[in-house]
């Protein structure tokens, strides 16, 4: 059966390694939420050229393994930028992590940009505001309320996707518990032990998730 | 003085309107009626240039723009000086009936804050609203709504308010609330042009009713010449069918 001795010892060791998971988690998120804005505003307003750009990035970035373009950013791009050798594995997770998870977000931002009645537009158009005054107070704070569920979805996959690190030898979560896993035999408590934590990470963000949403729903009650 | 000279309007390959010409003085009330698909919604927004007008000129106070030259500085000059209230609102739904009444004067007259949320509640109080100063514009009515769209349009002080068929989504027991603040409004003296199927406020209100039809300026005069001796057989025609069944007096 379950050793559970050895579980509740593990338990400390392995959540040393959580704040390197969050650090990365969230890092990358701030990063692709930028970018993502972007990429979306880009779409919406038909920039000339850039749109060109950004859907040929959104089709990549959603059209190949994550785990592939980890490889290509750590394993990959110093042969061709020789400077880029000194890649640390939490650098190109990080960076890896920020362009896949952008192209997702993109998506959803763009939808709910779009989805913000058109009146609005005019009437903020028609008191004299600029295209970005208007992207920036009516649009976008609009469009964050409607795309807030999505993204914390893949704030939440973004977590879960940080274990892959452990492949380019970072020594994160998941990273620590096969360290620790092959040094006692015990797979299955240690791989028990790291699924328990993710999810309990990932129920407490549940959580931040409902409250945030009624939190941005305060001016839509009737 | 506003003045409109040679503005055209085309759609692909469909004229809406072409050539028209008009003009009021600062204090005028001019109302424009008409069949629906006369372009009468798209005249008020070439104004307004939420539409590019395809030819002719446009001049609000000292400020004359060759619409086909315009830049986006002039663009921006020419809708800080019209307001424009719209058929559905437009209501900023992620702001404050105050806020919808300030925005406008933070973010592009750059007033600082306390100021331009004070002139809002002044606003709020000539509009009836004081005590839905924070509500949301879902938690409104719609008279109430338009209200607020007619005060976001009073904000920003400008030199004429376009009003685009601003009752004609309410529900009946609304309609009243909002023409009597227009009203209020014509008797200060507020520039306005109004595009509206209310011929009884035309009646009542405007120094000049301007009926349009196919794309032209038919003719134009004051209400009571207008609706009681109609020059053009289309506009007999468009005032039979439309008082008929109200009861008035036809023409």
């Amino acid at each position: 059966m379950l050793n559970l001795e050895y579980m509740w010892g593990l338990l400390p060791v392995l959540l040393r390694y959580l704040p390197l998971t969050l650090q990365m988690a969230t890092i990358a998120m701030c990063f692709a939420l930028i970018l993502a804005c972007l990429l979306a505003v880009v779409r919406v307003s038909k920039v000339p050229v850039l749109n060109g750009f950004s859907l040929l990035f959104i089709s990549f970035f959603r059209g190949t393994p994550l785990l592939v373009q980890l490889f290509l950013f750590y394993y990959g791009l110093p042969q061709l930028i020789s400077s880029l050798i000194a890649i640390t594995g939490v650098t190109a997770a990080v960076l890896g992590l920020t362009l896949h998870f952008s192209a997702y977000m993109a998506e959803s931002i763009r939808a709910a940009i779009v989805g913000i009645d058109r009146s609005q537009t005019e009437a903020a158009l028609s008191i004299g505001m600029t295209q970005s005054q208007l992207m920036r107070r009516i649009i976008l704070p609009q469009a964050t309320r409607v795309a807030t569920p999505t993204l914390m979805n893949y704030f939440i996959d973004m977590i879960k996707a940080t274990s892959l690190a452990f492949t380019l030898g970072v020594t994160e979560l998941m990273g620590a518990t096969q360290k620790e896993a092959a040094g006692s035999f015990l797979y299955l408590e240690a791989f028990l032990l790291v699924a328990l934590i993710y999810w309990a990470v990932v129920e407490v963000l549940s959580w931040g998730q409902r409250r945030l949403e009624i939190y941005l729903n305060k001016a839509y009650q009737r | 003085m506003i003045s409109l000279q040679g503005i055209t309007k085309r759609f692909g390959g469909h004229t809406v309107f072409k050539d028209i010409d008009l003009s009021l003085a600062q204090g005028e009330i001019i109302v424009i009626i008409g069949p629906s698909g006369t372009g009468k919604s798209t005249l008020l927004r070439c104004i307004n240039f939420l539409e590019k007008p395809d030819a002719g000129r446009l001049q609000v106070g000292d400020l004359s723009v060759d619409t086909q030259r315009a830049s986006r500085a002039d663009i921006l000059a020419l809708r800080r000086r019209t307001a424009f209230v719209f058929q559905n609102y437009g209501l900023f739904a992620n702001k404050t009936a105050l806020e919808n009444i300030s925005e406008g004067m933070i973010v592009v007259d750059k007033l600082p804050k306390a100021k331009a949320h004070a002139r809002a509640r002044e606003i709020l109080e000539r509009i009836g609203l004081a005590d839905k100063a924070d509500a949301y514009p879902a938690s409104l009515s719609g008279g109430q709504q338009q209200r607020v769209g007619i005060g976001r349009a009073m904000a920003a002080n400008a030199d004429v308010i376009l009003f685009d068929e601003p009752t004609s989504s309410l529900d009946p027991q609304w309609v009243e609330e909002v023409l009597g603040l227009m009203k209020q409004l014509a008797v200060e003296r507020q520039t306005m042009i109004v595009v509206t199927h209310e011929m009884q406020f035309a009646r009542e209100v405007a120094d000049r009713v301007v009926f349009m039809d196919e794309g032209g300026v038919v003719e134009q005069a004051p209400p009571e010449e207008l609706f009681t001796a109609p020059k053009d057989e289309r506009t007999r025609h468009f005032l039979r069918k439309i008082l008929a069944p109200t009861g008035q007096a036809v023409p």
